[in-house]
């Protein structure tokens, strides 16, 4: 059974029960909710500052819709279940897995990404610390991590390498960056405190 | 003749006189009087990968792009008695539908280009010989239509006996892989002997040897004697392999996610029946590799023919599940270790038998680090690798030397507590190593090795530990290395190379180098690698890059300032001999009111550019080995890693506190990035000796863990506090004298975890990995023996 006679069957089916149980009048059976997709519908993503609409199968992830209709590939897919979380993006700030979320659930939430980090051609300080303590190898995690270690800035000011651990933890770092992110942590706050 | 630098920094410098090419750049000195060379300069492309630009091979998007999606074996071991792909090539969307022939299964390491399109061509039928083994593939306008018609493929599979472990691959009766090899399997690892006997599962074994083993082992007054047992680990590359494949009528493009441009392109133009000049490989960035990602693959080979078959650029990325079961792994291994001592430690005999699992490939040795460590004149070992059905493993950083280090290294640590030597002392006497002797002394201060109890003496339920090992590994040279370094008019300089950056940070040491022998900045360099338009570069593997790449990059830097300065010349009225370059300028030796800028010397150009070329010449003190492009230098590279644990013996959770590394290279052209690739050699040793194994199902021979959740990998909070150290260690043999760190980062890590554990337990583990259940059933055995 394909994906779009499995949805039809099931709107199908859940007509025709609440005619049965409660006997209403046609108008009440199409007031049933609304079926979205799987055909695309049309959403607008606040998308680093700018109101993007485009068409998205309502399957989508917003990992997906990123990188395959906003050509914003700076995010990337490791595991596509939220697992390594090289995925990461800002929903208003916070940390999340974008391969685990739908683009249809993100709403009017403001989405970040790591080509929205930097303000023009000045480099987030958490960017230019980990240009300067070669925080990162291969590259695949690094927006990810510098995105979770942005957010940690934003929320604790003054945090102890423990804290930049915590907010790293879910990252998976297969070249073993770690210990130089936590450097080029701290030291972007205390490059912002002082 | 020419005079060069020899000796370690921290021990003493002298000079050593060696025969250079003429038109070589004159002998570097030492680090400490260099303005570029020797400092932790930032990473090139830092800025790109900071900010997300930079661009890998899942990222590239290519008009008309389809998606490629693979089929894979439910089946252990299958015959295939018939594929119908008609309902998949009338889904919609779906452009071409390719069936995986072959005689070695579809794996990703299993068979070359050529030998592939040779078993198509020959209708040569698959046999699913592990469960995940590729068998099909679709290429179709999107992944979720390649994925619908993937299911719609149908295949007649006669399920056959399979066996997934080892011992139980070697008993009789046991289900056999391969009744015969048709086509040699493929390792990607630097150990397999090719063309050795089959029988059953059995393969090899392979035997060298010097002096008399067994006459040594008699005479010998001390023996130790151990038998080890080591996992499958996976890469777990971040970025999974994918190709993007470009076939059009005047050639072939493919963005590849490789460690070796070079090495790709010339497999595809073999493989493809195409002219080299007609086929191109880009690699801009890459994400992990570690050994698995140097050659085309199976992966590599189906994106081509979809291309070529659908008329359409392809994209094939593997996901995550694939990623486990079928992009190589690091084999099992089991070996039995005798070593014979005198009383005073000197060694009388090694005698080593491996088998290891590579799965359906070959390769499972464990390396030459017990031949080739210490002094000792009577040696022999026999490596056999056994067949099973599982994915195949193929080179994972260090391959061998990772699991042979791990016995070696216990073994002699236990010698040591027989002879009553501490593991240092031991060591002082049986390494004929310089820089490892002066490695040790620097990490056992910094460790505090003085303060090391003696085995087993604490009784808290935490116990603390220090450990040491060492690593040795082959200081590998590809000769047929090359870039071309170009001035241009107005000043600019950039350097051209196919050589791949795959996190290492090879583009940043290519513009130090060159930005040194101009007297400008690294930033002044424009560097230009990852595509086999420019000359053919080094492979990413076996920890050449920069020993491969950067002699080169100096020697085309010298040749092209060589012209700028006989153009400068006569402007200056000077003979060219008495000019120099530095701080941007060009100056004259004898009268330094005659300078110009380097930039205002580039204008007066005749043509647009200055351009040399050069490739890697031979070390001057000649190679140890030459095996076709590849070359054995005649130092080794390695280093010693001090560990400090604690054991919680109610728990069995291990605690790596501390890790004390110190490497020598030869001449480090990068601090910093050199302590990054060590930090990495060191978890990934960390996860190979506490968390990290592939788990198959008996009932099934699925991979259990084929993920990132149950698969354990270290994470930010398993991290140790890491100090590094590393020598600078001259020996004169190249133009900058610079050799590999990749691979002997890690090659003592286990060991040296392992050896501590035993120093916080008293007791030894002799398998891995050493998780919780294998710490207390250690501490219960211990316990039982008496302890």
């Amino acid at each position: 059974m394909s994906r779009r006679s499995f949805l039809s069957g099931t709107t199908a089916a859940t007509a025709g029960l609440a005619a049965l149980e409660t006997a209403v009048s046609e108008a009440a059976s199409a007031a049933s909710p609304a079926v979205i997709g799987p055909n695309p519908v049309f959403i607008t993503l606040k998308v680093n500052g700018s109101a993007r609409t485009v068409a998205v199968e309502p399957r989508s992830t917003l990992a997906e819709v990123l990188r395959g209709q906003l050509d914003l590939t700076g995010t990337k897919i490791g595991c596509d279940r939220g697992t390594c979380s090289a995925c990461t993006v800002l929903l208003d700030g916070v940390p999340v897995a974008s391969c685990s979320l739908l683009a249809l659930d993100v709403g009017e939430r403001a989405v970040t990404t790591i080509e929205g980090l930097a303000e023009g051609d000045a480099l987030h300080p958490v960017q230019a610390a980990f240009i300067e303590h070669d925080a990162l190898q291969c590259g695949f995690c690094t927006p990810g991590m510098v995105l979770s270690a942005a957010a940690l800035l934003a929320r604790n000011p003054a945090p102890t390498a423990n804290d930049v651990k915590a907010a790293i933890s879910g990252h998976v770092c297969r070249c073993g960056t770690y210990p130089h992110v936590v450097d080029a942590t701290l030291a972007a706050a205390q490059a912002r405190r002082s | 003749m020419a005079k060069l630098t020899q000796g370690i920094a921290s021990v003493g410098l002298g000079e050593v006189e060696r025969s250079v090419p003429a038109d070589e750049a004159p002998p570097l000195a030492p680090n400490a009087a260099l303005s570029v060379i020797g400092k932790s300069v930032p990473r090139w492309n830092g800025r790109q990968k900071v900010t997300g630009a930079v661009r890998f091979t899942a990222d590239v998007n290519l008009p008309g792009m389809l998606h490629g999606r693979f089929l894979r074996s439910p089946h252990a071991h299958a015959r295939i008695r018939a594929i119908d792909t008609s309902a998949a090539e009338r889904h919609p969307g779906v452009r071409a539908v390719l069936v995986i022939l072959g005689p070695n299964g579809g794996g990703t390491t299993s068979a070359t280009a050529e030998e592939g399109v040779e078993a198509t061509r020959r209708n040569v039928q698959p046999i699913a010989l592990y469960a995940g083994q590729a068998i099909a593939a679709v290429a179709a306008r999107s992944v979720q239509a390649a994925e619908a018609a993937v299911r719609l493929i149908k295949v007649d599979y006669e399920p056959l006996p399979f066996v997934i472990d080892m011992d139980a691959a070697l008993a009789p009766r046991a289900p056999v892989v391969f009744e015969k090899l048709e086509i040699q399997p493929r390792s990607g690892g630097g150990m397999a002997v090719i063309n050795l006997p089959l029988v059953g599962n059995l393969r090899g074994p392979a035997r060298t040897s010097r002096g008399d083993a067994a006459a040594g082992m008699a005479a010998a007054e001390v023996v130790v004697e151990a038998e080890y047992r080591t996992q499958v680990q996976m890469h777990c590359c971040l970025e999974p392999h994918g190709l993007v494949a470009d076939w059009r009528r005047d050639g072939l493009t493919v963005y590849a996610s490789t460690q070796f441009t070079a090495g790709v392109r010339d497999e595809l133009a073999r493989g493809f029946g195409l002219p080299m000049s007609r086929v191109r490989v880009i690699t801009d960035a890459m994400g992990g590799g570690f050994g698995s990602k140097s050659t085309l693959g199976t992966y590599g080979r189906v994106a081509v023919e979809l291309s070529r078959k659908a008329g359409a650029p392809v994209r094939l990325v593997l996901d995550r599940a694939e990623e486990q079961v079928d992009s190589g792994n690091r084999p099992a291994t089991w070996q039995h270790l005798r070593i014979g001592a005198r009383r005073d430690g000197t060694l009388a005999a090694i005698s080593l038998e491996s088998r290891g699992t590579a799965g359906t490939a070959i390769g499972a040795g464990v390396g030459n680090v017990a031949e080739r460590m210490y002094t000792c004149p009577n040696f022999e070992q026999a490596q056999s690798d056994v067949f099973i059905n599982a994915g195949p493993g193929c080179a994972m950083r260090a391959p061998g030397a990772v699991p042979g280090a791990f016995a070696l290294e216990q073994s002699v640590d236990e010698l040591a507590d027989k002879l009553g030597l501490d593991p240092l002392a031991l060591r002082d006497r049986i390494d004929p190593s310089p820089a490892r002797r002066e490695e040790r002394r620097i990490g056992a201060d910094l460790i505090g090795w003085d303060r090391r109890h003696p085995a087993g003496s604490e009784t808290g339920p935490v116990r603390t530990g220090l450990g040491v090992a060492q690593s040795l590994w082959g200081s590998n040279v590809h000769v047929t290395a090359s870039c071309e370094v170009r001035i241009l008019r107005d000043g600019s300089v950039e350097v051209l190379s196919s050589v791949q950056d795959i996190g290492t940070g090879s583009g940043t040491v290519l513009a130090q180098v060159i930005a040194e022998e101009l007297g400008l900045r690294p930033e002044d360099i424009t560097v230009r690698i990852g595509d086999t338009d420019f000359p053919a570069g080094p492979p990413s593997h076996g920890s050449r890059t920069t020993a491969s790449i950067t002699p080169p990059a100096r020697n085309a830097a010298h040749q092209v300032c060589l012209q700028l300065l006989a153009l400068a010349a006569p402007l200056l009225g000077v003979p060219p001999d008495d000019l120099r370059v530095g701080g941007g300028r060009i100056a004259s030796v004898s009268n330094p009111a005659r300078s110009m800028s380097f930039r205002e010397a580039a204008a007066h150009m005749r043509t647009e550019q200055l351009i040399a070329y050069a490739s890697r010449s031979d070390d001057y003190a000649g190679f140890r080995a030459r095996m076709g492009d590849a070359a054995l230098a005649l130092n080794d590279i390695g280093g010693v890693q001090f560990a400090a644990v604690t054991v919680d013996t109610e728990t069995g959770l291990v605690r790596v506190e501390r890790m004390v590394a110190v490497h020598d290279c030869g001449r480090p052209i990068n601090p910093r990035q050199i302590e990054s690739q060590i930090h990495g050699g060191i978890l990934q040793g960390l996860g190979y000796a506490l968390l990290e194994e592939r788990i198959l199902d008996a009932a099934t021979g699925h991979m259990m863990n084929a993920d990132l959740e149950a698969y354990k990998l270290p994470g930010a909070f398993e991290v140790p506090a890491i100090e590094v150290r590393l020598l600078e260690n001259y020996q004169g043999f190249s133009s900058t004298d610079a050799y590999g760190i990749a691979e002997p980062a890690l090659v003592a890590t286990a060991p040296a975890i392992a050896n501590a554990i035993a120093n916080a337990l008293g007791v030894r583990l002799r398998a891995l990995p050493m998780n919780r259940a294998a710490i207390l059933a250690a501490i219960g055995a211990g316990k039982d023996a008496g302890r």
